[in-house]
């Protein structure tokens, strides 16, 4: 594992560059055919109104893949992350339109632990809410 | 009807094998939108010491949740699947999965909380490879809301 960023380099409130995530319709079923999930709360949107959901929803795991690469980007190697961890607070509707949602992640350094590890606490928004709750990695520097 | 107790620290036997492979590897981190040569090119990971190209972090959850099929579809146990959305996820990684694994897992049940009628259900699944060597753990939330009163 080589990460590009050196324990010694960063401090507790180091910020991680932030990033943003655009999520259409596409974007879903596309993720469904990728991870195999074809539960159709997350493409059928008169099946997601039927269950009581405002519209058709992102897959909780998809808006978890895209907000650990935040610190796969600032590391380099992804073999970076030890542990990995959210809870899945507010769904991610994406509308059926040309701009579906967009979901904005930014980082932090929180501690830094004693064996070359940094915890970094993620925040996930979207539309200016929190989708993602103790959204939290142990990442490995260099 | 809340669920029984005694189901927690049951594991269940191992999946079958999945065997990992480049382009479901590819695939998945074009569903994400991640270019990253670790996940794309053999080469690019090998410069970071990697024996072949490495899945994204969360793209052993396909893996783990489909074998905790074996609890969730646990007639004993009696979870209303219709009812589940997924609480909270975690994983603790020894290594990444990588192209050309074979990997194992094994199921257990956590906990079992009740909880304003809803049912909580913590399943862990331990990662193996085909050497035997644990890869990574994952840790799946699931709650059950509770049924609307008829």
């Amino acid at each position: 594992m080589t990460a590009k960023i050196a324990y010694d380099d960063v401090e507790v409130g180091t910020e991680l560059p932030a990033e943003t995530f655009p999520v259409t319709r596409a974007t879903l079923v596309q993720y469904a055919g990728a991870s195999g999930d074809f539960n159709p709360i997350h493409w059928n949107e008169k099946f997601a109104k039927e269950v009581g959901l405002p519209d058709v929803i992102a897959h909780g795991m998809f808006t978890m893949a895209e907000a650990i690469r935040v610190v796969t980007d600032w590391t380099g190697d992804p073999a970076a992350v030890v542990e990995y961890g959210v809870r899945f607070t507010k769904p991610v509707v994406v509308p059926n339109d040309d701009q579906g949602a967009v979901v904005e992640v930014s980082g932090k350094v929180a501690a830094k632990l004693d064996d070359g590890t940094v915890r970094v606490d993620l925040l996930a928004t979207c539309g200016g809410q929190k989708v993602l709750g103790m959204s939290r990695a142990v990442v490995r520097l260099a | 009807m809340a669920l029984d107790q005694s189901f927690v620290g049951r594991s269940y036997p191992p999946s079958a094998p999945y065997e990992v492979g480049r382009e479901k590897i590819r695939e998945f981190a074009e569903a994400v939108g991640d270019a990253n040569p670790a996940y794309l090119d053999p080469e690019a990971a090998k410069a970071f010491g990697h024996p072949d190209v490495i899945a994204p972090p969360t793209f052993v959850f396909s893996i783990t949740y489909k074998a905790a099929g074996v609890v969730i579809q646990d007639p004993q146990l009696g979870l209303d699947y219709s009812r589940v959305v997924h609480g909270d996820q975690k994983f603790a990684y020894r290594r990444p999965v990588r192209a050309g694994d074979r990997l194992t897992v094994t199921s257990t049940i956590e906990a079992i909380k009740s909880l304003a009628g809803n049912d909580i259900l913590d399943i862990r699944g331990e990662v193996h490879d085909e050497a035997g060597e644990h890869v990574v753990t994952a840790w799946t939330k699931l709650v059950a809301r509770a049924a609307e009163e008829a």
